[in-house]
This record gives structure tokens, sequence and C-alpha cells, in this order.
């Protein structure tokens, strides 16, 4: 019980934002679909507050064990080849982010989404659904085990084709962290074409992209790519230099 | 600065200073800062990784006083947007948070959650939640009712943030110090209006009526 008293004043963390020439902007010209949708005026800045530093438990009820492998579906296995897809979470301070909710959803080996609005005539596979759960551990680490899914074409202009790519959706600690997102595979040749990667000022790019890990391949089963994901951090505590006579 | 994220320190070593970065600069560092991961659009498939079967359901189904938030989200055409998702986080009546972030400690009240989420596939969304209490600002003061938004969709390379006031609380609104940051005409934008059974809050992404977004 809280009750409704302002109270004392109160020592809230406060959540870094990346530098705007690092960030993927809402809009993109390139990117059609944002003409209509992405909001036109300036975002007006809002200061941490308790709503903003808090955020949801998701915790492990809504995780069950199978949901780490999504090459299981429906009493059989999901064609394609498999991947394990792997890294850690972290804040932009380097600490690791524990017991958070990582949601995946992907297209299958076929570049086709087990949706109704993708009409993209590849073949849907019985045994793959695209959907994935897992909770990182107490280091802030997460795995889970697919197919690496296909290339897809969409309608954003002649001959548009998306880049592999896996989505990703995170819950930190606070609702600033919030995070949706997707994951890239190393030297795509499709880059170049997507706008939606192209968001990405050229400078983070290759935050998006994983890597591929010949250390975590399963022996006579799989291939490995590990993704580390970094959320906003806090300024904690910045320590001043020792010769620092003249800063705040 | 930032530094490649794919090169992260031993979780032992967290607070190593960049290569290269040195002290005696004279001006204030910090601790290593990683770059973060760039955001991207959830695109048109969201319903397969995000849909939860109590998804909207930010206090349980039947909890008394109970209310419903609903509307709907509009492009710069003013066509509805069927394929966007709605999250929402909020205070109980009370004042708290469900959250051990809370500095005051996690607050816990029958049946609520103070989160959900819904899509607009069906041209609107709606949740059921408890009406929020007053929040402290942190400065001694204290805010407005206020639920914090975030839309996701096709389209929106980042999510968009606002916030839902509400429209029977006009006292607390004229004291509440985002709300008086704003014009008359754009803070009329977050205040839900009162309905049979909640309160009805229609997001505009773009045009005249365009809804405040917020940078958190
Ligand atoms: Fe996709």
């Amino acid at each position: 019980m809280t009750g409704t008293t302002s109270g004392s004043r109160l020592h809230l963390p406060r959540y870094l934002r990346e530098d705007d020439s690092l960030r993927t902007p809402v809009g993109f010209p390139d990117y059609k679909s944002t003409g209509l949708r992405a909001p036109l005026r300036t975002p007006v800045d809002l200061p941490q507050r308790l709503t903003e530093v808090t955020g949801p438990v998701l915790g492990e009820d809504r995780v069950k064990a199978e949901d780490a492998d999504l090459t299981l579906r429906n009493g059989g296995e999901a064609v394609g080849q498999r991947i394990l897809v792997y890294g850690r979470v972290l804040d932009s301070d380097g600490r690791p982010v524990p017991d958070a909710l990582v949601e995946v959803w992907q297209a299958n080996a076929g570049g086709r989404y087990r949706h109704v609005v993708d009409v993209f005539p590849a073949p849907l596979d019985p045994h793959f659904d695209g959907l994935g759960r897992v909770m990182t551990d107490s280091l802030g680490r997460y795995e889970f085990m697919t197919i690496k899914p296909g290339a897809y074409p969409w309608g954003n202009h002649h001959n548009a084709w998306r880049p592999a790519h896996i989505h990703f959706s995170l819950f930190g600690r606070a609702f600033t962290q919030r995070l949706v997102t997707q994951m890239y595979f190393p030297d795509d040749q499709l880059f170049g074409q997507d706008p939606i990667f192209n968001a990405i000022p050229a400078a983070a790019r290759h935050r998006a992209i994983s890597q591929f890990s010949l250390e975590r391949t399963v022996d006579n089963w799989a291939l490995a790519f590990e993704w580390n994901i970094v959320l906003r951090g806090t300024d904690q505590t910045p320590f001043e230099t020792e010769d620092d006579g003249d800063v705040a | 600065m930032t530094t490649d994220p794919l090169h992260v320190p031993d979780v032992s070593e967290p607070y190593q200073p960049l290569p290269g970065r040195t002290r005696h600069t004279g001006f204030l560092t910090g601790p290593l800062r990683l770059g973060t991961s760039p955001s991207a659009t959830v695109g048109p498939y969201l319903a397969i990784g995000l849909t939860w079967p109590d998804g909207i359901w930010a206090a349980e189904e039947g909890t008394e006083g109970g209310v419903w938030l609903r509307g709907r989200v509009f492009d710069g055409a003013g066509d509805v947007v069927p394929d966007a998702m709605v999250e929402t986080w909020q205070a109980d009546p009370d004042g708290g948070f469900p959250s051990p972030e809370d500095p005051r400690g996690a607050a816990t009240y029958p049946g609520f959650r103070g989160f959900a989420r819904a899509q607009t596939l069906t041209g609107e969304f709606g949740i059921f939640t408890l009406k929020p209490g007053r929040v402290p600002d942190g400065e001694g003061g204290l805010q407005a009712p206020h639920v914090d938004v975030s839309i996701f969709a096709r389209g929106i390379l980042d999510r968009v943030v606002t916030r839902i006031y509400f429209a029977d609380e006009a006292d607390a609104n004229a004291e509440d110090v985002v709300l008086r940051g704003l014009p008359e005409d754009r803070r009329r934008t977050l205040v839900a209006e009162r309905t049979d059974d909640g309160y009805r809050f229609d997001v505009h992404l773009q045009g005249d009526q365009e809804t405040v977004f917020f940078a958190v």
C-alpha cells in the first residue's frame, strides 16, 4: 500500500537515451508504409518518473520449456537448416538483464509466415509455427533452437526482398527499456536494397547482425549464431576524473 | 562514445573503461557504455509472436471497479490501422506499481497486473484495467492519474509513446506537470473521454489532431 501522498523526493534511475544519430528513426521515406503512419511532429520530452522507470514482471508462467525449440511443433520436425540462436541481454552499462522475457517470431525456411496476411506462394510447414519464447537466465543469457528463416518478397518497391531475419521483443525492467527489433544474419546479399535494415543509421547497423559461431555449433545437429542485445542502461554514479577542477 | 555490442566484457568485469579512454581528461566520464540495439518495426506479422491469451487484462476479468479502455488508431489518411499493437503500463488505484523497480517497493493490488497489450484487428483495441491513482512526481508533487502507452505497427520503425489521462480528473489534470507543459489544443489529445463501460482514447498518428507523442 503506497497511498496517494506525494511523499518525499524519490531517487529514480535515469535511463540514458541513445544518440539520435545512432537510433532508428520512427519514419524512413524509403519504407513506404511509414508515410501515413510515422508521426510527423517532434516528440515532446517526457522526464522519466515512476511510471517510466518501473515495468511489469513477466515471469516464467508465460514460458514453457518447449517454447525454446521452434523446430519441434505439432508432433514433427520443421524443414530447414537448424540453428541455435543465443546471446546475452545487457544494458548499456554492460550489466546483464536477468529473468527477462524474450519473444521471437519468424518466417519458415521458405520465407513464409504462418499468418493470414502472408500470401507469398512458398509452402507452409506443418511443423513450424514461427513462435518462440524464452527467459534470460541470471547472467542475462538466452538461447533457442530454430531453423534459419528464408528471405521473402514484399510490396515496398519493385522486386523487394526482406533479408532473412528473426523478430525480437524484449521487456527489460522498466518501461523505458522496451524494445522490439529484428536480428539479421551475417553477409546477407539483400541488405543493400532493404529499407528496414537501412533505416538503421549506418554506424549502428552492425548491432542488428548476428555472428556465426563455430564454437557453439552443435555437432551433427545445428549451426549457431550469437546475438547480444543491449537495452538502455542508467547513468549509474558517473565518476569524476582526478583533475576535474572545473566540471559540474 | 559507444562500442561494439557484439564484443562485450565478461560478466565479472562490467565496468571496464573503453579501450583508449583514459582518466585525467578533465571531463566527466562514466561507466562502460555499450551501444543500444537498434529498434525495428514489428511488421505485419506481430500476431504470431506477441499474442497472449490474457493480453488485454491489466486487471483480472471481473475485478471490482474495472473499466474498459477502448480506442482506435488512425493513420494520416484518417483510416483505421488494423494491425497495430497497443501496450499499457500504469499504477494501481492507490498509486503503486507491481514492479520491484519502484523505490517505494513493489505494490500488490488484488487482481491487478498493471500491464496489458491489445491488437487492433477489429478496428479498435480494448483493455480491461483499473483506473490508476495519483502517482508522486518524485519532486514532492503528484501527477494526475495516467497510463503510459506504447504503440507498435507496421510502418513505424520504433514504438511511439503517449499517455492516457482521464476527462473526469479535471482538477488533477490542471495540476499535472506534463499536461501543463502542453498547449491546450495539444493537451486534449491525451485525455480519454468517459463511456458507458470505461473510457475512449483514440490515437492519431498524424494529421491536425496528431496525438502528443513523447520521447522518454
Ligand atoms: Fe519479418
